[in-house]
């Protein structure tokens, strides 16, 4: 009696375990399987942002928005540009009014009025996402609803995601929201349908001081992986180890 | 504003200094009541299997009720969740394709095995009662009558011996499901303390001792609700012993003596698991000011500063240490046993406030703050589940179930059972 | 009735066998692992497609020189020759058929994204010839001396 009991405790508890595992997730395509459905093979996007060319124009930002179609006036937005100015004291003033979309007008920093005289030194610099090699947005959807493609870019399924917000918690850069429209996380997606078609991203076109830049890693000769390989270059919050594709020229200790 | 305009987070969420263009507080009331849920129905379940497995015989009296109320409130552990999804009706994703690198797909997974554990246990309990009302039920003709006959006759799943030897088996069995169940109402909790811990981009949240921390104060809240629920229900007892029988009567006098037996035994372990709690809390906090890493500036000024109050007055002040202080001062009197339990209740949820919400009070740029304002009177849907109302309508809804659950599972007639 | 222990089992088993009925029904059959690892490429693999095929609707120069080659001409050979059209046009989409005309932004605003003075003598927006807006000519339209095509006043 007491065999069948355990038995009955064993197998209740692997069974509940058991059902709950998606059969596919043990579905490996073939590494040829994968290149036919993907067709990605030698491809990694990156991206190059040069802050020494950034003017702070905000082209980029309003770009994107109309490109993508994220609410014009919403207060969220793929890609933003933030402004830093780090005044004698080494105090570092910082803003980002709409993500920089209508660009930067005003010397006032959020209303205070900063004395040209007190200036140390000013930049502008670009974010976006960071396409990671390491996404921690992607390691904690709980439905497989955002994920990297084979060339490296992370996308949202918009059909799948259940709108948690976990994946914007999980992200260090903040470039995830939830889409005003679609009620589902939305970021960057490296105009995905852009580049895919040989075109390049809508601010990588928008700019027009060569500030931002986009490329294929693996590719020895593309302009972009040659800067990054022969000039010194940084990533944004490298402590968090996902590993950004996003790299930077010109970056500040004072950028967050 | 037109529909296109309305961001997640925007209408209460204010912003000041430099914080990042998307950052809102997104994880609002309603993910403030999960965990609160959550603990307390771990921490009822936890009391009930005191008795079942280690035969605590002090705590026979509650041990039933708790398991019952365990059950209703195992729904409303998912209520939050399911209110605060942007994509309700895609809810079920979790359970058809869990990623199982995410601490939230593991939801699926241990929630249905703790709620297929509580209802065998409580099958297992309630058998015997079953198969009674069943046959006592035979040949009453009437509706709801009728009506319950079929019911039971459901919960019987056909099994209908109750013979000793089968009634024995039955008791064998609870005591297995209990056993089970404690490791895995642990489990339950301890990794809705991992889906904080476990965010690397949140500075506050990051750290190893968040499940062990949620764990030992989900049984804290659990025992605490269990208590304060045990003395109204003994109130309310002696209230009628006495309207019936007259103040001075002897069954007054027994309910008295035995609610406060049970309530001073409880107590004790009431106080074992705050200690518990308390120190590791307290450990965190030390800890992360000696190695004060780049993200303490910011830390400090949002604990020290903007949420002291919250955290300081509210949360260790009111919720912990004063009512360490009335449990612990030498002649204990029901009254304030039930004071002391709702000042720990509110501790718990304070803690669970400056947790989720105070994660989100500073920017991940480490330059800025977000402050929440909790929308009181709803004027959409959203404001209604991430507001006062959702938040009520989540604490209302277990007693609600419970007051349902129990016209069908008597768990209050505590005299006379012997399981 | 000997072992009505085992009964709770059965319902779990059941329970079970119905979730996965109905995951078959519910989930798309090309959702996997569509790639190397289940931590990063776990997903429904048309989604990718979905992508791809997303309307891109900025065109760039070259869509825009098919037929107005006179003003591509004009504006690469002033000081505006690296601004894309569609930076002040709007977006192409499929203009001419849809939309038949596009809006053009001719607000001061525009202008001054680049224009307005900063007082950042390290910046490369101090490479910009700038203006302080609130003092100059402010109720007047930058375009009402200043062609955008060929912005210099000693030229145009």
């Amino acid at each position: 009696m007491s065999c069948s009991r355990r038995k009955l405790l064993k197998s209740a508890l692997s069974a509940s375990v058991a059902a709950s595992l998606p059969l596919s997730a043990f579905r490996f395509l073939s590494p040829a399987e994968c290149k036919a459905a993907t067709g990605t093979e030698g491809t990694r996007w990156g991206f190059l942002v040069d802050t020494n060319k950034c003017v702070g124009c905000g082209f980029c930002v309003k770009a994107c928005k109309k490109e993508n179609e994220v609410p014009y006036d919403a207060p969220v937005t793929r890609t933003w540009v933030e402004r830093y100015v780090v005044t004698k004291d080494s105090k570092t003033h910082i803003d980002s009014p709409m993500g920089g979309r209508d660009g930067f007008t005003d010397p006032k920093i959020r209303g205070e009025e900063i004395a040209p005289a007190d200036i140390a030194k000013t930049f502008f610099v670009p974010k976006l996402c960071n396409q990671c090699e390491n996404p921690a947005c992607v390691q904690v959807c709980p439905v497989g609803a955002t994920y990297q493609t084979g060339d490296g870019v992370v996308l949202v399924d918009r059909k799948w995601c259940i709108g948690c917000g976990y994946c914007i918690m999980a992200c260090p850069y903040g470039v995830r929201f939830f889409h005003p429209v679609h009620k589902v996380a939305e970021k960057c997606t490296f105009c995905y349908h852009r580049i895919s078609n040989g075109q390049q991203t809508a601010c990588v076109d928008a700019c027009s001081f060569g500030a931002r830049q986009i490329g294929n890693l693996l590719d020895q000769n593309d302009p972009v992986t040659k800067i990054i390989m022969t000039e010194r270059v940084a990533v944004l919050k490298d402590e968090y180890g996902t590993k950004p594709q996003v790299f930077y020229l010109g970056l500040d200790r004072n950028v967050r | 504003m037109t529909e296109e305009l309305i961001v997640h987070g925007l209408e209460w969420t204010d912003k000041l200094l430099f914080v990042y263009p998307n950052e809102f507080i997104y994880w609002s009331i309603q993910i403030v009541m999960y965990p609160y849920m959550t603990g307390l129905v771990a921490g009822a379940f936890v009391l009930s299997s005191l008795y079942h497995v280690f035969g605590q015989k002090d705590l026979k009296e509650m041990a039933r009720f708790s398991l019952v109320f365990s059950l209703a409130l195992l729904p409303v552990a998912m209520m939050p969740l399911m209110l605060h999804l942007q994509q309700p009706l895609r809810g079920m994703n979790v359970m058809f394709t869990p990623h199982f690198t995410s601490a939230i797909a593991a939801f699926g997974i241990v929630f249905s095995t703790y709620a297929v554990i509580v209802l065998t246990e409580i099958w297992f309990v309630y058998r015997q009662y079953f198969v009674q009302q069943t046959i006592a039920l035979k040949g009453k003709e009437d509706l709801a009558s009728t009506f319950k006959r079929t019911l039971y006759h459901v919960l019987t799943l056909g099994a209908y011996d109750i013979n000793e030897e089968a009634v024995a088996k039955d008791k064998k069995a609870v005591k297995i499901m209990a056993a089970i169940g404690i490791p895995v109402a642990g489990f339950l909790h301890g990794y809705a303390g991992f889906i904080f811990g476990s965010v690397k981009a949140n500075a506050l949240w990051m750290s190893p001792l968040m499940p062990v921390i949620f764990i030992m104060s989900a049984v804290v809240s659990g025992i605490a609700l269990c208590m304060l629920t045990y003395i109204i229900i003994m109130e309310w007892k002696k209230l009628m012993a006495t309207l019936a029988r007259g103040r001075g009567d002897e069954s007054v006098g027994k309910i008295r003596g035995a609610e406060m037996e049970v309530i001073a035994t409880t107590s004790r372990y009431l106080i074992m698991f705050l200690v518990a709690a308390i120190s590791l809390e307290m450990l965190d906090l030390i800890f992360r000011g000696y190695t004060a890493m780049k993200s303490w500036d910011i830390l400090r000024s949002v604990m020290f500063e903007e949420d002291f109050v919250k955290i300081f007055i509210l949360q260790y002040g009111m919720g912990n240490f004063l009512p360490f202080l009335l449990l612990m001062l030498p002649g204990l009197t029901i009254r304030r046993t039930a004071l002391a339990l709702v000042l720990v209740l509110f501790g718990v949820f304070m803690m669970r406030w400056n947790v989720v919400i105070g994660g989100q009070a500073f920017s991940l740029s480490f330059e800025g703050f977000m402050h929440y304002h909790l929308p009181i009177i709803p004027h959409n849907l959203e404001t209604f589940k991430e507001g006062l109302a959702g938040a009520i309508t989540v604490i209302a809804t277990p007693f609600i179930l419970f007051w349902g659950i129990n016209k069908i599972l008597p768990s209050l007639n505590i005299v006379d059972n012997d399981l | 009735m000997k072992n009505h222990v085992l009964r709770p089992l059965w319902c779990v088993l059941a329970a079970i066998a119905l979730t996965l009925i109905v995951r078959h029904f519910m989930v798309p059959a090309d959702f996997g692992v569509n790639g190397e690892s289940f931590t990063y490429s776990y997903h429904r693999l048309s989604n990718v497609d979905e992508w791809r095929d997303f309307k891109a609707k900025y065109k760039g120069r070259e869509y825009c020189q098919e037929c107005h080659e006179e003003n591509v001409a004009e504006t690469s050979s002033s000081k505006h020759q690296l601004i894309q059209c569609e930076n002040c046009h709007g977006p192409a989409i499929d203009h001419p058929d849809d939309p038949e005309t596009l809006a053009i932004d001719t607000s001061r605003e525009l202008c001054l994204r680049c224009h307005a003075s900063l007082p950042y003598p390290d910046n490369p927006r101090s490479r910009i010839k700038a203006i302080d807006p609130n003092r100059h000519n402010t109720d007047t339209a930058c375009i009402e001396c200043h062609n955008p095509h060929n912005p210099n006043l000693e030229e145009g």
